[in-house]
């Protein structure tokens, strides 16, 4: 150690302190700015009719635009669209997800495991454009035209692998008494898995699904070549549709409907911000429940 | 019976990760064949030109390779003096305390916030910031699109290296203490010692996070397809030439924009699989 005298030891220890404290006090002034910027533009935007009316066309946002009034129209294309693609989405990908993590957590030493492991982990790293990219050959090219199964395959390929970790991790840290003592009583080990050890992970499997959700319900990128987008509510599922993250990517990029960008990021926002608090409640309930 | 079914089962499931991912490796190379083929791997790779008038078509995918690592790697830089006092801070300093965990939340709302709004908090609140300060004409960038990805990247790069800092054994810390050292000298000269290959780590799988960020790159770089000159020249970056032309792509471009794909898509698969094996390194010390 350097030989210097106490006094700057002691000075050069408050600094460091008093800096670390200062700079990351300073990485929540982004997260205030966002939220302060989308709320500020957004919240008069906010109304009955912005959930349940579709998008208006360049021309009807243009002419309201030239008269002075407000934008008329909202989000409800995008708001179904979402609702189908996600939902079709998590159909697949919970019980797929679930069933592969519990093969994972079984298996653990098996090379099969190991690789099926890291492949997970290359999944999971695989940027969101690309997704987009692979279900555009997979899946749009062959139907010959954009879909909202499509945007669902490339939705379910980015849940998956989240959904595999957290079912993986939740089953490896249960006690292995329990899944023991299932088999002691004579269960095989689908009954003691399904019956036993996947009632005990739920906690942490179903935060893990959520967690999934709130990733993937704001990606764009995998929807641009896949979903396509559309300007009235669509309910079938072989044609182009529309989601909520696509609506601001069309509003951004199309100045009459500008007015209408921070409204629908609000909406996502709230909705995404909402559910990660929730699943940090839920974190630490859970944490106080494995404890006891 | 229902056991082995449900093997069958749970069996085919886990094949389901395979599948996909030689899929994505299958599509991928198969349809950027046709690009390489035409223009040569190294050719393709090396050359700068971006040309889609017919008959003149030329591609070369070096303008965005070197937008991709100049923003990832400015991003890192920008991000390193934020996220590692948050670590500090949630690990070492306010261990277990509640200030602590609302950094936390805090971090995790961060990193919850979709990329498309980083976006256009980026476009239309620092963009503004940018030209005001006069560092670039236009505001959009290689630095703009830095800035917000250095951001996106925080959470992730520190809430891991927390956990790495949490886990430097008490004995080694206290031992140093017992010896008369500040707490400052005892991160300094314990911690990071203990943790920096852990702390390395986390870094590295923020980069993989970095470079196949799409939208808010798209958003900000500006969008021209030329090498960048400077820090706050336009430039593009592979996800961001992707996002802006597949759409209205086909033949030799989509291939082409394929094959960049492709390409990222081995990067990314590289460094994260350098990250996790680090990971796994650090863990087991």
């Amino acid at each position: 150690m350097k030989d210097t005298n106490i006094k700057q030891r002691l000075i050069g220890d408050r600094l460091m302190k008093f800096g670390v404290c200062a700079l990351a006090m300073l990485t929540a002034v982004p997260l205030i700015a966002i939220i302060g910027e989308v709320v500020m533009n957004g919240y008069d935007q906010l109304s009955w009719s912005f959930f349940t009316e579709p998008t208006p066309t360049a021309y009807k946002a243009m002419k309201a635009m030239q008269s002075g009034q407000p934008v008329p129209g909202g989000i409800a294309n995008g708001i179904v669209g979402t609702m189908i693609i996600l939902g079709m989405a998590i159909v697949v990908a919970v019980p797929v997800g679930i069933l592969c993590g519990t093969y994972l957590a079984e298996h653990k030493t098996k090379r099969f495991a190991q690789a099926v492991s890291y492949m997970t982990d290359l999944l999971q790293g695989t940027p969101s454009v690309i997704i987009g990219i692979i279900v555009y050959i997979w899946v749009v090219v062959p139907m010959k035209s954009y879909s909202a199964i499509a945007g669902s395959v490339a939705l379910c390929i980015m849940m998956l692998p989240l959904i595999v970790r957290s079912t993986e991790e939740t089953l490896k840290i249960l006690p292995s008494s329990l899944q023991e003592a299932g088999l002691a009583l004579g269960g095989n080990r689908a009954r003691v898995m399904l019956k036993v050890q996947l009632p005990a992970a739920f906690g942490g499997i179903f935060t893990g699904v959520l967690l999934a959700i709130s990733r993937v319900i704001g990606e764009t990128a995998p929807l641009m070549f896949t979903a396509l987008g559309c300007s009235f509510v669509r309910w079938s599922i072989d044609k182009p549709i529309s989601a909520v993250p696509l609506l601001i990517w069309e509003f951004f990029n199309d100045p009459n409907l500008q007015n209408l960008i921070w409204g629908a990021s609000l909406f996502l926002l709230m909705f995404v911000l909402t559910l990660n608090l929730q699943l940090n409640i839920l974190q630490k309930n859970g944490i106080i429940k494995t404890n006891t | 019976m229902s056991d082995k079914i449900y093997k069958v089962i749970s069996f085919l499931a886990a094949l389901a990760v395979p599948v996909v991912c030689g899929g994505i490796i299958y599509a991928l190379v198969t349809d950027a064949y046709g690009a390489f083929e035409y223009f040569g791997f190294f050719n393709f790779l090396t050359s700068s030109d971006w040309n889609y008038t017919e008959g003149h078509e030329q591609y070369g995918a070096l303008p965005f390779i070197v937008g991709t690592l100049l923003t990832t790697l400015l991003a890192l830089i920008l991000c390193i003096p934020f996220s590692l006092p948050v670590a500090l801070f949630v690990g070492e300093y306010f261990k277990g305390t509640r200030i602590a965990n609302v950094l936390n939340t805090v971090i995790e709302l961060l990193a919850g916030i979709p990329s498309i709004i980083y976006g256009l908090w980026g476009f239309y609140a620092l963009r503004p910031l940018v030209m005001a300060l006069n560092i670039s004409p236009h505001g959009s960038g290689i630095l703009t699109a830095s800035l917000v990805l250095a951001i996106m990247i925080v959470p992730y790069a520190a809430s891991l290296s927390a956990e790495f800092i949490k886990m430097v054994p008490n004995d080694l810390k206290e031992g140093a203490y017992s010896l008369g050292a500040t707490r400052a000298e005892v991160i300094r000269r314990v911690i990071f010692p203990v943790a920096g290959s852990g702390i390395f780590s986390s870094y590295v799988l923020a980069i993989g996070r970095a470079l196949g960020e799409t939208m808010t790159v798209t958003m900000l770089i500006g969008n021209t397809n030329n090498i960048p000159t400077s820090l706050t020249a336009t430039g593009n970056s592979m996800a961001s030439i992707i996002a802006n032309q597949f759409g209205e792509a086909d033949g030799l471009r989509l291939s082409s924009l394929i094959a960049i794909g492709l390409i990222l898509f081995l990067i990314t698969a590289l460094i994260n699989m350098v990250g996790k094996i680090m990971i796994k390194r650090a863990s087991i010390v």
